[in-house]
């Protein structure tokens, strides 16, 4: 899985409000910063609305190796 | 005397079988199934599963036998001196001529009993091999991509679990391993479940348990394999075993106890609503972030410009100073003073200062300058 966890991604966007709020900072890196903070903040707010939590279930064959199919309980 | 030994004719001697027969016929008859106390001892278990031991009190002992059968429904032996009451059938086996009870039921006299026996025994070895100690409890992963359940594929806990993961953490994939939590076979179902967890690939965290219940139908979970299993699974787990009061062998060795499978997934996950604040709330801060740079910034270029402007003035009024004292000494030197004093300076209609006698030929037009203005001249024609 490339794409950032969940965690990574609200880490990053704390240390950008940190770094923004931080006094030593022109405005050429702040304005980049902030444009990183809007985009994390958008993907972070899909992750947690788009998607429903999907359900499988995991069945072990005769070799003892699981197998993951739909669930439909 | 005689008598006595024709009865020891062929005819008239019983054989060991038949006595043993009638015996065994007599002692059913008259000794039907009873209860009996007494205090276990010199107990074996066959590999048959069988239990063999005696049960004893002051005057006697009493042979007595457990088969697999009736014993598999016990959590454990009792152990030599335990008090307890056996249900029984008495009778003889014929083979050995042994006065038997064979056992159906039995009831340790202590408190909890076998269970706690067992529990207890189960707990001792749990602990010798470390599996009880605190530090081994991991944290939960605070955002868990991929939650294994352990649990009855059609029972309450999983639609439980399902509702609260489903309401709390939306990005979480929930896999069910199906697993008899109750029941004969149950242990071996959540030992054999709990170790296909390790095979599967990037779970978070697991969730092993079931919903209420009777407190007999716990052993499962109380079974020290099944502890073994949990402490095997390579990420962490959470134990919800569904009972408020008893805490099971499996709670003690899982790395999280829940109280309920809610509790559970909820322990599992984290709050998508309180998320959703925390994300405002950053956004805010970064938006004030940026404000307040600007903010900082058009500070910055004012306070600059406030700079420049005194940096100017002041320079200036520098300037002014350098000028006057410069036009002082442009006053010293200035020509107006010669001419106060008296001289005049000639020039040709050009402008051009006539300075040598040369320069003055016969009949020439040329202005003389005196202090106050021009005075009109000519040089006279010879």
């Amino acid at each position: 899985m490339a794409e950032p966890n969940f965690q990574e991604q609200l880490e990053r966007l704390e240390e950008i409000v940190r770094r923004l709020e931080a006094p030593d900072l022109d405005l050429d890196a702040a304005l980049k910063l902030f444009e990183e903070g809007v985009e994390r903040l958008r993907q972070a707010r899909e992750r947690l609305t788009a998607a429903e939590a999907k359900v499988r279930q995991v069945l072990a064959t005769h070799a003892g190796k699981p197998k993951v199919e739909d669930f439909d309980g | 005397m005689l008598d006595l030994f024709a009865a020891a004719s062929a005819e008239g001697a019983w054989t060991v079988g038949e006595v043993t027969r009638r015996a065994r016929a007599v002692i059913e008859a008259g000794l039907p199934p009873l209860w009996v106390r007494g205090e276990v001892s010199g107990l074996k278990v066959w590999q048959s599963g069988h239990w063999y031991f005696a049960l004893r009190d002051k005057t006697a002992q009493l042979r007595c036998v457990m088969f697999a059968r009736d014993n598999r429904r016990l959590p454990a032996p009792p152990a030599d001196g335990m008090q307890v009451f056996v249900f029984g059938r008495p009778t003889l086996w014929e083979d050995k001529g042994e006065f038997r009870l064979t056992v159906l039921e039995l009831l340790s006299t202590e408190a909890g009993g076998l269970w706690k026996l067992a529990l207890e025994q189960a707990k001792a070895a749990l602990a010798r091999d470390g599996l009880l100690d605190p530090a081994r409890k991991r944290p939960l992963p605070p955002y868990p991509r991929r939650i294994a359940v352990v649990t009855s594929p059609d029972g309450a806990a999983l639609r439980d679990i399902i509702a609260v993961t489903r309401l709390r953490w939306p990005p979480a994939e929930l896999l069910v391993i199906p697993a008899r939590v109750q029941g004969d076979g149950a242990a071996a179902d959540v030992c054999r479940a709990l170790a296909l967890v390790g095979r599967l690939e990037a779970v978070d965290v697991v969730i092993v348990g079931r919903g209420g219940g009777a407190a007999e139908d716990l052993w499962t979970f109380n079974n020290e394999q099944v502890a073994r299993a949990v402490a095997a699974v390579p990420v962490p787990v959470i134990s919800a075993v569904g009972h408020e009061t008893d805490v099971t062998l499996c709670d003690l060795v899982a790395d999280h106890r829940a109280p309920t499978p809610s509790a559970a997934a909820a322990a599992a996950t984290p709050d998508r609503a309180e998320l959703l604040q925390q994300l405002t709330h950053l956004g805010s801060r970064l938006a004030r972030g940026l404000a307040a740079r600007s903010e900082l910034v058009a500070q910055r270029c004012d306070r600059t410009l406030d700079r420049l402007g005194a940096a100017m003035a002041l320079r200036i009024e520098r300037w002014r100073h350098q000028l006057s004292a410069v036009s002082g000494q442009l006053d010293v030197l200035s020509p107006l003073k010669t001419l106060e004093r008296g001289y005049a300076v000639a020039r040709d209609a050009e402008g051009r200062v006539l300075k040598r006698v040369a320069q003055f030929a016969p009949g020439l037009s040329f202005r003389l300058r005196v202090v106050d203005g021009d005075v009109p001249a000519r040089v006279r024609e010879s």
